[in-house]
């Protein structure tokens, strides 16, 4: 019997998600071995022509990371999900959208005039800017659409499992490998790994919460043993599936949140916000905002790994036009 | 059972014209057969009617149904019956939702057809989508406790413990004072009949004192209220007396031979004095003194001991400590009274200046016989006797400065205090009065003998009490400065002595109470009742009942009534041995909890505990009282709130968010 | 919108059971009339209010949300509404960063003798709205997947 087909993909993303991968050391030999890797462009020199000629469903499982920024990935998410047997949205970028989906507090517009004419470190005198197509003497170059929106995989093509992570843990890929290898699945649709949060595997010291301030992590040094959450400083773990065994709180940074909400949560950043805003000490509307006050750019906090997959997707469509002012300070704290 | 498995009945009711008059109530049926799961949608002209109930029950058995929608009126009007009726048709009563398309609809929107019709359909969709998960639920039910703790010994709480007693069950009444008696124990008459205050109240706190299903914990305080209907636990710290009242006999010895007068501030409102060794009044219940260790002697300088030297049975104990009881009861009765406004708060009325202004309290003392003037009206020097005396009536009261409602009694107080003065004095009574208010039996007739008896009454708020004087007849008297609305001129009124008739308001501890007993405070911060109207004495929390004045003010007689009330509740509890709790309460998944703690402070009930070795939070079912606030805040959503979930709600949001002017197929606007 | 085009806003409101669900009852049973906008979902206390089920609406195409609970301090839970201002005014500095006009989600109180006020809150909220005009969050990202466009132009 031969092998079964893996491939790997790397659509927006930072590349992580691939080292992870690299990260499994001496057990990447036993995928190798269980596996015929068929496409890997980060690795290995493979062709879209080889995937384009593959008959569909050929592969077996697909591992694909990055989120659906432009027209390539799209294409890409298209194909694979055409040729694979079992889709698997690896790491956050696929699944909730991640950092390339923190783009969504912006639009399109918004972003190239930041990046190409209005940031402090631009130098463009000449206003250049980049052409999706450019005639060259050798012919015309194509650049991929750049989307607006940021999207998820499971928004572009329909998904089989998500592997949650900024990277996922190895320990997370090994449990997802074998269960593939075994055949033994949870049912389709399902996060691998365990249903329970990252306070679950913190060590600190958990007491009845109450926030009076927030601290910016520069701003204290937080006692070894106790929640950072209580000590006022944003943690997300209270919100977040744990898989990672509390590795940023252990090491006294708050958790992002990259391994996403809970089951049966629709919104990851609702859960984050409701879980935080419940335990400030605080009652009068007066109160409330001058806690809030030193917690900056909320929404990013609370969005960071799950912006295109949160409910409201992206902040209203802007055509370009400037955001309120008080949207921009944010904006420009991302 | 799968969802194809679920069949939903829908029954919108006309209610006569009520409805039909406005939303098209034959349409919405209809339209009603594309929502999911939808097998049978009818029109009918009186739901609650016994023939539309019979309907209900008729199709659950005819079509199988699984689930029921009735889009009617509100559901504190008819939510429990149409529940009656889904479960004498043998389902489970929560597997019904309603839907207010009366109240919240063809009432509010009388002059937009279309616009009711589109919303009730709107909200029938929301309670079909909703109904679709809903679960069975069982009311919880728990035995009752016999025993109850009665708080405060004022007239409601004797009456309260005296009516339980009587039934045969054991009460425990604390009060916060060394006796029992309670502000009716400081009056001198009863308005309008005049009944000797004492005389009525001290048989009452003789009996309450020596029935044996009573224990009376006088110099006691409730300091925490664990528990739920029919089995709290509750903690009293009974303060050391420095007294065994086994030993004393309450002969008098100590207070006779303490060398530490003191003023009282508390019986005699400042006007007497007491000693540091004490007994507040001479018919206290019980008759036994405490020692004010703030004002004792020995307490300060470690000498003196005189009543320890003379107490004839060794009963001073100067070492007492306070003594902490935990009590098992199953109901609990709250009369904790009132406090009377501080006039120094209105400083243009003198009160502590001048030293003729007096309040209604003192003004008690000064004609009562057994107080410190012996009953004779004269000034604060002890000997003279007014000329004329002015009453000040809605002292704090009526203002919204200091407090917006009625004090109830002041009308009636300041008229018994008008025949009094014209009973004892040939001084002239001016009353100062924004409004008369004699609204009970007998009270307007009184109100027509003070008249006869030649009080003036002068209908204008006092601007001013002062004794800076503008005519010669002015000199040394106080000027009472108002406008008399009804002739419309500012007048100024010289008298000797004014009483200001001062507000009740809620105790100045009745939030911190409220808190300990889970009830809740409303904005005058009295106490709030279940419904104003239809369940005075309960309250939110099962099993604690309200009475007297710390409810709101009122009056002996409405006290009293309050505290049988209360007592009669409580006995129809005990009576039914044990009490059916309602389901909708939170639960927490274990399995998935996280310990993290957030929601441990979200209930006011203290239903939630940590569980430090399993480092999960749990949640007592019968504490619970099912609001929801710590399964909103649980962030990883593993709190449940029966009745209220997660699923439930978003499926309401789901099916109310339905597209009213799409006929087929009918499915939530789903996202691109 | 209605079938003439002249926008009618939808707004979603989430009313405790004890005290602003019976001031819109009390509305009702005083025929005080206020517009057709609001379709109202009830909950036990402002407290049950999870952020997730505003943001539901909107996603879903209302208008606005409006809630309603009990006055400060006259909590039929005692507090619960003041778990609801905490949670409200994060929701809402989050909500104007996803550029969503502060018009459009409002937390008011209402007493259950308060059947004016709610008429009134609603009718404000209501003339709010209008102006601002509709949401329509679904429309807000066209869809840019250039393959959708294909399958279903092949549909077509």
């Amino acid at each position: 019997m031969s092998k079964p087909k893996l491939a790997l993909y790397w659509a927006s993303s930072c590349g992580g998600c691939e080292i992870a991968v690299l990260g499994l050391h001496e057990k990447i030999l036993d995928v190798a071995e269980a596996f015929d890797i068929v496409f890997w462009p980060c690795v290995m020199d493979f062709k879209y022509e080889d995937v384009e000629a593959m008959e569909d469903g050929e592969i077996d499982v697909c591992l694909f990371n990055g989120a659906i920024r432009n027209d390539e990935n799209a294409h890409l998410a298209h194909l694979l999900r055409r040729k694979s047997k079992v889709m698997v949205a690896f790491g956050s970028c696929a699944f909730g959208g991640s950092m390339p989906g923190l783009a969504n507090f912006n639009d399109r517009e918004q972003m190239f005039n930041y990046i190409y004419h209005d940031s402090p470190s631009t130098d463009n005198p000449d206003g250049i800017v980049p052409q999706q197509r450019t005639d060259m003497p050798e012919g015309e170059l194509v650049l991929p659409n750049f989307w607006n929106t940021v999207k998820t995989l499971a928004q572009v093509v329909p998904v089989d499992y998500y592997l949650p992570g900024c990277p996922p843990e190895a320990s997370s890929i090994e449990t997802a490998v074998t269960a593939i290898v075994s055949g033994e699945l949870p049912p389709p649709g399902s996060v691998i790994g365990p249903d329970i949060t990252v306070c679950d595997e913190c060590p600190r010291e958990k007491h009845e919460k109450k926030i009076s301030r927030f601290y910016r992590p520069q701003e204290i040094i937080p006692d070894p043993d106790t929640c950072l959450l209580e000590q006022g400083l944003f943690c997300a773990g209270i919100a977040t599936r744990s898989g990672c065994g509390a590795r940023c709180p252990q090491v006294g940074v708050g958790c992002r949140g990259c391994y996403g909400p809970n089951e049966g949560v629709y919104d990851h950043g609702a859960k984050i916000m409701t879980g935080i805003a419940s335990v400030l000490d605080a009652d009068t509307p007066e109160e409330v905002e001058a806690i809030l006050d030193t917690l900056p750019d909320p929404a990013g906090y609370f969005y960071r790994f799950h912006m295109p997959d949160s409910l409201l997707r992206r902040t209203a469509r802007t055509n370009g036009k400037k955001l309120l002012a008080s949207e921009q300070v944010a904006a420009s704290e991302l | 059972m799968s969802e194809n498995e679920k069949r939903v009945g829908v029954y919108v009711c006309h209610c006569g014209h009520n409805i039909a008059g406005t939303v098209d109530v034959e349409h919405v049926a209809e339209w009603a057969y594309n929502l999911p799961n939808v097998i049978i949608s009818r029109d009918n002209k009186f739901m609650c009617a016994s023939t539309g109930q019979e309907q209900i029950e008729e199709d659950v058995k005819e079509f199988n149904l699984t689930h029921v929608v009735v889009a009617s009126c509100s559901p504190h009007m008819h939510e429990k019956t149409f529940r009656n009726a889904v479960e004498r048709s043998g389902l489970n009563p929560y597997l019904f939702e309603m839907a207010n398309i009366r109240e919240h609809a063809s009432w509010v929107h009388p002059d937009d057809q279309d616009g009711a019709t589109s919303k009730a359909k709107a909200l029938v969709s929301a309670a079909v989508h909703r109904v679709l998960h809903h679960e069975e639920l069982t009311p919880m039910q728990v035995e009752i406790r016999p025993e109850v703790l009665i708080v405060g010994g004022g007239v409601a709480g004797i009456q309260a413990a005296l009516e339980v007693a009587e039934a045969g069950h054991h009460v425990y009444l604390v009060e916060r004072e060394p006796s029992i008696g309670g502000h009716m124990a400081q009056l001198d008459k009863t308005f309008p009949t005049l009944d000797c205050s004492a005389c009525i109240l001290t048989p009452k706190m003789f009996d309450a004192g020596s029935h044996p299903n009573i224990t009376l914990l006088t110099y006691a305080e409730v300091e925490q209220v664990d528990g739920y209907v029919g089995n709290f636990t509750v903690r009293v710290r009974k303060k050391a007396k420095m007294v065994h009242e086994d030993l004393c006999t309450g002969c008098g010895t100590c207070w006779e031979k303490c060398p530490k007068k003191v003023i009282d501030t508390v019986f005699e409102s400042g006007l007497g004095y007491r000693k540091a060794i004490y007994r507040p009044f001479p018919q206290a219940v019980p008759k036994y003194p405490v020692i004010d260790v703030e004002t004792c002697i020995y307490y300060d300088t470690g000498k003196c001991r005189a009543c320890e030297k003379f107490c004839p049975t060794d009963a001073i104990d100067f070492e007492m400590q306070d003594e902490i009881v935990n009590l098992e009861v199953g109901n609990i009765i709250v009369a904790t009274g009132y406090d009377l406004f501080d006039p120094r708060r209105i400083p243009q009325y003198g009160y502590g200046r001048h030293e003729n202004v007096f309040t209604s309290m003192e003004f008690e003392r000064l004609v009562n016989a057994a107080g410190p003037s012996d009953g004779r009206v004269v000034l604060r020097d002890g000997e003279t006797t007014p000329q004329s005396v002015a009453i000040i009536h809605c002292v704090g009261s009526r203002d919204k400065n200091y407090n917006g409602h009625c004090s109830a009694i002041c009308c009636m107080y300041s008229l018994k205090f008008a025949h009094l003065v014209k009973e004892r004095t040939e001084a002239e009574v001016y009353n100062f009065y924004i409004d008369m208010r004699t609204i009970a039996k007998g009270y307007e007739e009184f109100y027509d003998r003070v008249l006869e008896e030649g009080a003036h009454f002068i209908r204008g708020k006092v601007s001013e009490i002062t004794d800076a004087t503008h005519a010669s007849e002015e000199e040394g008297k106080l000027v009472v400065v108002a406008e008399d609305t009804l002739i419309g001129k500012q007048r100024r009124v010289p008298v000797d002595m004014v009483i200001l008739a001062v507000a009740m308001e809620p105790r100045a501890d009745a939030e911190e109470v409220a808190h300990r007993f889970g009830i809740g405070c409303g904005d005058t911060g009295f106490f709030t009742e279940r419904h104003p109207k239809l369940d005075p004495v309960a309250t939110v929390t099962e099993g604690v009942y309200i009475a007297g004045a710390c409810q709101g003010p009122k009056d002996i007689p409405d006290a009293v009534a309050q505290g049988s009330a209360a007592a009669a509740r409580v006995l129809s509890v005990i009576s039914q041995r044990e009490v059916a709790l309602e389901p909708v309460r939170a639960t927490i998944d274990e399995e998935h909890c996280s310990g993290c703690r957030i929601c441990n402070t979200m209930c006011p009930y203290h239903a939630i505990d940590f569980i430090e070795a399993d480092s999960v939070s749990r949640v007592n079912p019968a504490l619970c009282k099912g609001c929801g606030t710590c399964v909103a805040a649980c962030p990883s959503q593993v709190i449940s709130g029966a009745h209220f979930t997660f699923d439930q709600l978003i499926a309401e949001i789901d099916g109310i968010m339905v597209d009213v002017n799409i006929d087929e197929p009918l499915v939530a606007a789903e996202m691109v | 919108m209605s079938e003439n085009g002249t926008f009618k806003p939808v707004i979603v409101g989430f009313l405790c059971n004890w005290c602003s669900y019976r001031a819109a009852d009390l509305a009702g049973t005083s025929r005080m009339g206020y517009p057709a906008t609001l379709r109202d979902i009830r909950i036990m206390c402002t407290g049950r209010l999870d952020p997730t089920f505003v943001l539901r609406a909107l996603e879903k195409g209302a208008d606005g949300v409006l809630i309603m609970g009990c006055h400060p301090g006259q909590c039929h839970y005692q507090e619960g509404n003041y778990k609801a201002i905490r949670r409200f005014a994060l929701l809402k500095r989050t909500l104007r960063q996803f550029g969503i006009e502060e018009e459009r989600v409002q937390l008011h109180w209402a007493s259950a003798a308060e059947g004016v006020e709610f008429a009134k809150t609603v009718a404000k909220m209501t003339e709010e709205i209008t102006a601002l005009g509709p949401l329509e969050w679904s429309r807000n990202w066209p869809n840019e997947d250039p393959h959708i466009y294909a399958e279903e132009a092949a549909h077509e």
